[in-house]
């Protein structure tokens, strides 16, 4: 019986390894990921020719930028999607801890590209964000951490990671990047919610979010104009919640029609944070509808996935590396959508931006070789049970 | 067998003990008790995870049909807010239109657009500044420049482009030339009724609006009125009529160029309610483009300054008549009463005499046709300066008139300073008192409705209120007889116009001189005047600054060669206008006759 169970895991049953890798991942999930990276292609060729024309480059230069990094990112995902649960967790650690030392160093080599905010390390071809590499590390490393602490006399693992995110937020909040220091707040969450946290704590962490934008609010006018100008009924057309909302409701359900749309001229972030906005405008809601549900598929079926594993890490660094990549699109569409305050977020792998893309991919082979079909020991349990 | 499992996992030791003694390994077993709780714990664990896992994709699905649901409401609504501020007109009609009493326009609001420059937008200064100097020839191209390039970031070019224009700023095609939407006031005849009206200017100035305040006339002073938005709709109603106005007008400009006047005023008035019908003075401006007021020079002599109202002039002998109906008033005489017209008066060092000798006396109703200064003189002496000075109070010379016009103020009456005999004598005949013409049309309108002073008003809205009886009926009837003798008999026989029977009175009044004294070759004539006088509906009054007619061999200037042939001519153009029926039936003028006193 034990040898029933565990041999099935074997790599030695003779079966070709990208046979078993068709056979045994997540196929749907990264489906939709290739079709993201297609409609953000698709449309990064009617929202970036503004930026390129301003910048004085070729107009598709962005587009052919982001094949680039497009290619780069697909193929590390399916690189990673075919590493073992071991493997992706070392690199993913040893990922956490490059990006960690890159975030600590950002204020002494980092540029803010005059944008008001330290994130950025420039590279003369490319410019990198180490907080997105951070973000699925960060996942592993806590899940890890969290799983750890679940085994009979294993290591405080849930204090070792909140102290982990106190920090690394804590490094986020001083670039300053409210966003990241969000999402990495509420990945934590997520996993610690699933590994069973009590729910009064989940309530005292809802609290200290609040307490923490709050803080935010008084001490930052940046932030607190963000949050006044969602908060006011009224909307200045001349702002960018202004301009998005009126490029969805000039789109309306079948879009003004390719090319035709005008807010990408007047949006800076047209091709990054509101591309949703170019994609409602020019191809209407049918294209925002199937954007939404690609991204709701692949929540769905890799959290589908997740309920049927028992391994405590897998579950947990899947379910809080799907939440947050689920989470972002929320954001970044809500912004759009007006129903959260303007926050600069991207659309993965829609935005165009090649640390957000390559960081995407690797967050999702991470995702994708979690959610590989493995023997779990339910058979275990029918026998024994049974 | 889950009691077996209970059992082992609770006591551990349970199994190793007896193992130890058996000389086994107890870690294996210590091991396969660890695995077995692990696995008992996850179970447990596992059921909850997944209750929680549930609920996140549950949650996921609700925020993103959500999202999904609103952006599916934004994109069937309609785009609100504009994009541009140039699409379609978000300027809305602000300040009220100005109608006449027939509600034909006056003055109204026209859209149109403000020049501006951002000077960060601009592409090619020199060039621009240089073909905006030659559109405009108020602009300096080198100015423009200076400033386009210099750390301005905006400024104002033109606060008021029309179509053409405005499409020729286009045709410079540089996107810092920027347009501001904006009302802008517009005054559709011109210069007619341009005094009463008087101009708009732009108050608080914004880039996509400004604001419209009056500066002068009817414009200040219901400036507040006008612009509040619960009034647009309902024009503000004068009592002008536009074609009599215009008619006036034209008339008198023809007048005052005939008779090489420098100046003229008219005021035609409705007897009975005080309604002004209209109100000239020329030169009068364009307010469309009001022009600024003279730095230099009496304000006088501008174009803005309103002679029928702000005009302070001695009156002359059109002040016989009130001195005549205060004497009947008071019993002093009767129409028949002889008085003394020998001359000349000498009184203080002045001396009084006529311009014309009349013998030794006349009776009072000649004394008004013959126009004797002698004989009205004698005749405010027997008043005396206390009664004079309230009478001619109580009738309204005492202060300024209440128009609704931002200007009446300035049109305060000279009084002497001491009101002694002579100024009494002098007054009697229109010297040493100064009022505006309104004033000498607001009492005429007192004699020509029976006694009750009006209060001049521009509003046709509001109901006309009388004012108390100052004069009897009778004593204005006798002097309405007078003042048509004078027409039919006396200095102002030029007014006869058939049909309509004027009464009137003239006046003719030196103008006081720079050097003192007063200046005998330029002179204020006046004729007032009533029609029809059997039943009296209006009255007009003329006014020529330094006009004489120069059609003879010697240059006349007294008021019935200029002014009254001038009013001749009103009333002959607009006498139809009103709705007058001219009747040639000399019978119908019962009671107004002077045949009864007649020898």
């Amino acid at each position: 019986m034990t040898e029933m169970v565990h041999g099935t895991t074997s790599g030695s049953d003779g079966e070709a390894i990208l046979s078993r890798w068709w056979r045994t991942t997540d196929l749907w999930t990264m489906t939709c990921i290739f079709l993201l990276f297609s409609i953000g292609l698709l449309l990064g060729f009617a929202a970036s020719p503004p930026l390129a024309e301003k910048n004085g480059f070729a107009p598709f230069h962005y587009v052919e930028r982001q094949i680039v990094f497009g290619a780069l990112s697909l193929s590390t995902m399916i690189i990673m999607s075919m590493m073992s649960v071991d493997l992706v967790r070392r690199l993913a650690i040893i990922g956490f801890i490059f990006s960690f030392i890159g975030l600590l160093f950002l204020p002494i080599f980092g540029t803010d590209f005059g944008k008001g905010a330290t994130r950025w390390y420039a590279l003369g071809f490319a410019s990198l964000q180490p907080s997105e590499f951070l973000k699925p590390c960060f996942i592993v490393l806590i899940a890890w951490m969290i799983s750890a602490s679940k085994e009979i006399n294993g290591p405080p693992g849930n204090l070792i990671s909140f102290v982990i995110t106190v920090v690394v937020s804590t490094f986020l909040v001083l670039q300053p990047d409210f966003g990241q220091a969000c999402l990495i707040l509420f990945g934590w969450s997520v996993v610690y919610f699933i590994a069973g946290a009590h729910i009064l704590l989940l309530v005292g962490v809802a609290g200290g979010a609040i307490g923490l934008g709050s803080f935010a609010y008084i001490s930052s006018e940046h932030f607190a104009r963000r949050i006044d100008g969602f908060l006011s009924p009224d909307l200045d057309p001349k702002t960018q919640l202004g301009y998005a909302t009126n490029a969805i409701q000039e789109g309306g359900f079948f879009g003004v029609g390719v090319g035709e749309g005008q807010v990408k001229w007047s949006l800076p972030d047209a091709h990054t944070d509101f591309i949703i906005a170019v994609a409602a405008e020019e191809y209407g809601f049918v294209l925002v509808g199937l954007i939404l549900i690609t991204y709701s598929t692949i929540v769905c079926v890799s959290l589908a996935r997740l309920l049927r594993e028992r391994d405590v890490f897998v579950r947990l660094a899947g379910t809080g590396l799907v939440c947050m990549f689920g989470i972002q699109a929320v954001i970044n569409i809500g912004v759009a959508a007006r129903l959260l305050p303007a926050k600069g977020m991207t659309l993965p792998f829609v935005s165009y931006g090649g640390s957000s893309l390559i960081a995407g991919g690797i967050a999702m082979g991470i995702l994708l070789s979690l959610t590989r079909n493995r023997p779990q020991k339910n058979v275990a349990d029918i026998f024994i049970k049974g | 067998m889950t009691d077996t499992m209970n059992r082992i996992a609770i006591r551990p030791l349970s199994r190793i003990l007896p193992a130890r003694l058996r000389g086994e390994d107890p870690i294996r077993i210590e091991k396969e008790n660890l695995k077995i709780r692990h696995d008992q714990m996850r179970d447990v664990e596992r059921v909850r995870s997944n209750i929680r896992l549930l609920l996140i994709i549950v949650m996921f699905a609700c925020i993103y049909i959500a999202i999904g649901a609103r952006l599916a409401m934004l994109a069937s609504s309609q785009p609100a807010e504009p994009i541009t501020q140039s699409s379609n007109s978000s300027v809305f009609t602000q300040r009220g239109d100005i109608v006449d009493r027939k509600g034909r326009i006056l003055a109204t609001n026209l859209e149109t657009y403000a020049l501006y420059v951002e000077t960060r937008h601009l592409v090619d200064p020199l060039n621009t500044a240089n073909k905006l100097a030659i559109l405009f020839d108020d602009l300096n191209a080198d100015d423009l420049y200076s400033q386009f390039t210099g750390t301005r970031k905006f400024l104002w070019i033109k606060k008021k482009l029309s179509p053409e224009q405005m499409q020729a700023v286009h045709d410079i095609g540089d996107p810092g030339l920027r347009f501001g939407p904006r009302e802008t006031r517009l005054y559709p005849n011109g210069a007619l009724a341009s005094h009463i009206l008087g101009g708009a200017s732009f108050g608080k100035e914004g880039v996509d609006s400004a604001e419209i305040v009056g500066v002068a006339g009817v414009e200040k002073t219901f400036d507040s009125q006008l612009q509040d938005p619960t009034y647009s709709k309902n024009p503000l109603k004068l009592t002008i009529d536009l074609s009599i106005q215009a008619a006036v007008e034209h008339v008198l400009e023809g007048g005052m160029r005939l008779l090489n006047a420098k100046g003229a005023a008219a005021i035609l008035m409705e007897v009975d309610t005080g309604r002004i019908i209209s109100l000239a003075s020329l030169p009068d401006f364009d307010p469309n483009h009001r022009p600024k007021l003279p730095s230099r020079g009496s304000a006088a002599e501008s174009p803005l300054f309103n002679k029928a109202i702000q005009g302070v002039y001695e009156l002359g002998s059109t002040f016989k008549i009130f001195t005549v109906a205060q004497a009947l008033e008071l019993g002093l005489v009767d129409p028949k009463t002889k008085i003394n017209t020998k001359g000349p008066i000498r009184i203080g060092g002045h001396k009084i005499n006529d311009y014309r000798s009349n013998g030794p006396e006349l009776p009072v109703w000649e004394v008004i046709t013959e126009s004797s200064n002698l004989g009205t003189a004698r005749i405010a002496k027997m008043i005396g300066p206390e009664k004079q000075r309230e009478f001619l109070s109580s009738l309204g010379f005492s202060k300024p008139t209440t128009i609704e016009m931002i200007e009446a103020n300035g049109g305060k009456p000279l009084l002497p300073k001491r009101w002694n005999e002579l100024e009494t004598m002098t007054i009697s005949y229109g010297h040493g008192l100064s009022a505006t013409p309104l004033h000498l049309a607001t009492g005429y309108a007192t004699l020509a409705n029976g006694g009750r002073l009006v209060n001049p008003t521009l509003l046709q809205e509001v109901k006309p209120v009388l004012g108390p009886r100052v004069i009897s009926k009778e004593v204005a009837e006798n002097s309405l007889a007078m003042l048509r003798g004078v027409v039919t008999g006396g200095t102002a026989s030029l007014a006869d116009v058939d049909g309509y029977f004027v009464g009137g009175k003239t006046g003719t009044a030196d103008k006081p001189s720079s050097q003192g004294g007063y200046d005998k070759e330029k002179n204020i004539t006046n004729f007032a005047s009533i029609f029809p006088i059997n039943e009296p509906k209006y009255v007009l009054v003329v006014t020529l600054d330094e006009a004489q007619d120069t059609s003879g061999p010697e240059p006349k200037r007294t008021a019935g060669w200029t002014a009254v042939p001038v009013s001749a001519e009103i009333i002959a153009r607009v006498a139809p206008l009103l709705g007058l029926r001219p009747k040639f039936d000399n019978h119908s003028t019962i009671g107004i006759t002077l045949s009864n006193w007649q020898e």
